[in-house]
């Protein structure tokens, strides 16, 4: 009988994505909601609106913005992010 | 397996004339008082007289003795190597066996044969299957049933064309092709950010259908994608239409024979086809750079396949990795965020001033004709419309100063409204002179066939420049 056949793996043999979500806040009482803009045309109508709900419910609100779309939130902006928000709202498309 | 016996060992093959001439005289030395053992690589039907015989159908034995040649004659003692010699030559055999007219009928000498273990192909598999090269990649068996070509699309690792299936065998001689450890990390592969190793990419290669002698272009492509202006990230996963163009500069191109000439940007070449097609499945495999996922193309291109090429190299203007700051003779690859080829179709202009102007027009169209600074472009000149610039003394960089001055557009024609059109640049630049491209954002290479008065435009991404992707070249090393 043959040897079986091997390949290997030209992945990078991560198993699937099954990290669980983070746990949903029963409300936003209290809690500081983060809008983050990531350039996107258009994206500020979207979070402008937000915002105005939002705040006329009196929930705080932080902005923040990416400098440009195409490339991933430098890491300062996401440790910003992180410390400042409970939640944050992300703008995507356009 | 066994320990290596001292005393006298030889090792033949049944095929090997030379191997069957010496055989009478394996009995004279099984009398020499050292002990015998002759290993036999195919039949073990010698007539080795009082001394024993071996049949290594394995080549194991052959392989920890690294033998090159059949016979070799070995002389062991307390576990080491003394002597040896191969093939027949009577004073040689007579100096490791301490023997004295050994073989008297024979000739005083006659080359040896091939060693089955020098076999094509069978050095990698010995390797292997003796454990010299291990990988730190998951092996996947496949069943008996499967076809591995069937069972890697399976397995999600195509971009739609069959790859070659990646077997430790290919992989190792695959690896090479290059002096770099398998283990070295390049740099984190985008989107997923996972160290991408010589080793992960060597198993794309095998899969994109390269030859080890593509390695080092390979690595440098792979090294240039990786540098953070290049913004991989935001090229793979843009609705927009580019994937990455690896151009190549210098004698590398040549030595492994890339096209740079008749149908340079099209098919028929294994190199311009495999290092291109590297490159997007190291991106899909390690990366996780998948369409329909993070890929979020609305359309793609054709190009995202493999878009590879060499440039026409041409004494009288300057190759691309030179204008880039390169040495001339280094060879270098530049990777470009590329949408796809517009052919520029002028067979009648004879004057470098008018045939810029044709440049210049078709080139407004990167992106729309009312945008500008938004895609870099490449323009491709062919060796017939090169040589009209060359014969009236323009250089390349004359050709982009010149198509610098052509391209300074006014602001009145390209702003939102204009010609009836909503598209175009803000209205508070009606009153600017604005240029097509971003300072650095037009770069011209020669390439193509002898024959053709054609040149062609590659747009660039729409989000060319530090927004998103600036042009990277990296020297190919090794």
């Amino acid at each position: 009988m043959n040897a079986p056949t091997v390949l290997l793996d030209p992945t990078a043999e991560r198993s699937p994505a099954s990290r669980s979500l983070t746990a949903r806040p029963a409300g936003l009482d209290g809690l500081t909601v983060g809008l983050l803009d990531i350039s996107k045309a258009r994206g500020n109508v979207l979070l402008d609106r937000l915002d105005e709900l939002l705040s006329e419910r009196g929930i705080a609100v932080k902005r923040y913005r990416k400098p440009t779309f195409a490339r991933i939130a430098p890491t300062e902006l996401k440790q910003q992010i992180a410390s400042e928000c409970d939640v944050l709202v992300e703008g995507l498309a356009d | 397996m066994q320990n290596i016996p001292d005393g006298l060992i030889v090792i033949v093959k049944r095929a090997c004339p030379t191997c069957a001439l010496i055989e009478p005289i394996l009995a004279e030395l099984a009398n020499s008082g050292l002990s015998l053992t002759v290993i036999a690589q195919d039949t073990a039907d010698f007539d080795v007289g009082s001394g024993q015989q071996i049949a290594d159908a394995d080549l194991g034995w052959s392989w920890r003795l690294d033998c090159e040649i059949v016979p070799t004659l070995i002389r062991r003692d307390q576990g080491a190597e003394v002597d040896r010699t191969y093939g027949w030559f009577r004073d040689d055999w007579e100096r490791v066996s301490g023997c004295d007219s050994l073989g008297s009928d024979l000739p005083a000498s006659r080359p040896g044969c091939g060693s089955k273990t020098q076999d094509p192909g069978m050095a990698e598999k010995l390797a292997i299957r003796f454990g010299a090269v291990t990988f730190a990649s998951r092996e996947v068996e496949i069943g008996d049933s499967e076809d591995p070509i069937e069972a890697c699309y399976d397995r999600g690792w195509s971009d739609g064309l069959p790859v070659i299936p990646p077997t430790p065998e290919r992989v190792y001689r695959m690896l090479l092709g290059t002096t770099r450890k398998a283990n070295e990390v390049l740099g984190l592969m985008p989107p997923d950010l996972v160290p991408c190793t010589v080793e992960k990419v060597a198993i794309n290669a095998v899969m994109a259908g390269c030859k080890p002698e593509y390695m080092p272009v390979v690595l440098a492509a792979i090294e240039a994608a990786l540098i953070d202006e290049f913004g991989m990230h935001g090229l793979l996963c843009t609705t927009m239409f580019a994937g990455p163009l690896v151009l190549v500069n210098g004698p590398a191109a040549k030595s492994i024979g890339m096209n740079s000439g008749v149908n340079a940007l099209g098919q028929g070449n294994r190199a311009n086809a495999s290092i291109g097609r590297a490159l997007q499945l190291v991106v899909r495999n390690v990366g996780g750079g998948r369409p329909g996922e993070i890929d979020r193309a609305t359309m793609g291109t054709p190009g995202k396949y493999t878009f590879c090429f060499a440039e026409a190299e041409d004494s009288e203007w300057e190759p691309l990795s030179v204008v880039r700051g390169f040495e001339k003779g280094q060879s270098v690859v530049t990777l470009f965020a590329a949408e796809g080829v517009q052919a520029i179709v002028d067979q009648k202009s004879r004057t470098p001033e008018s045939l810029a102007r044709s440049f210049a027009l078709s080139l407004r169209a990167v992106d729309h004709y009312k945008l500008v600074m938004h895609g870099d472009a490449m323009l491709v000149v062919s060796p017939e419309h090169a040589r009209l610039f060359i014969e009236a003394g323009w250089s390349k960089t004359r050709l982009l100063q010149e198509l610098e001055t052509l391209l300074t557009l006014p602001g009145s024609e390209l702003v939102t409204g204009a010609g009836g059109i909503t598209e175009g640049m803000p209205a508070n630049m009606a009153e600017a002179n604005l240029p097509k491209f971003r300072p650095g954002g037009l770069m011209i290479v020669r390439a193509g066939g002898p024959a053709g008065l054609f040149s062609a435009v590659i747009a660039g991404w729409a989000a060319s420049g530090p927004t998103g992707s600036t042009p990277v070249s990296k020297e190919v090393l090794a």
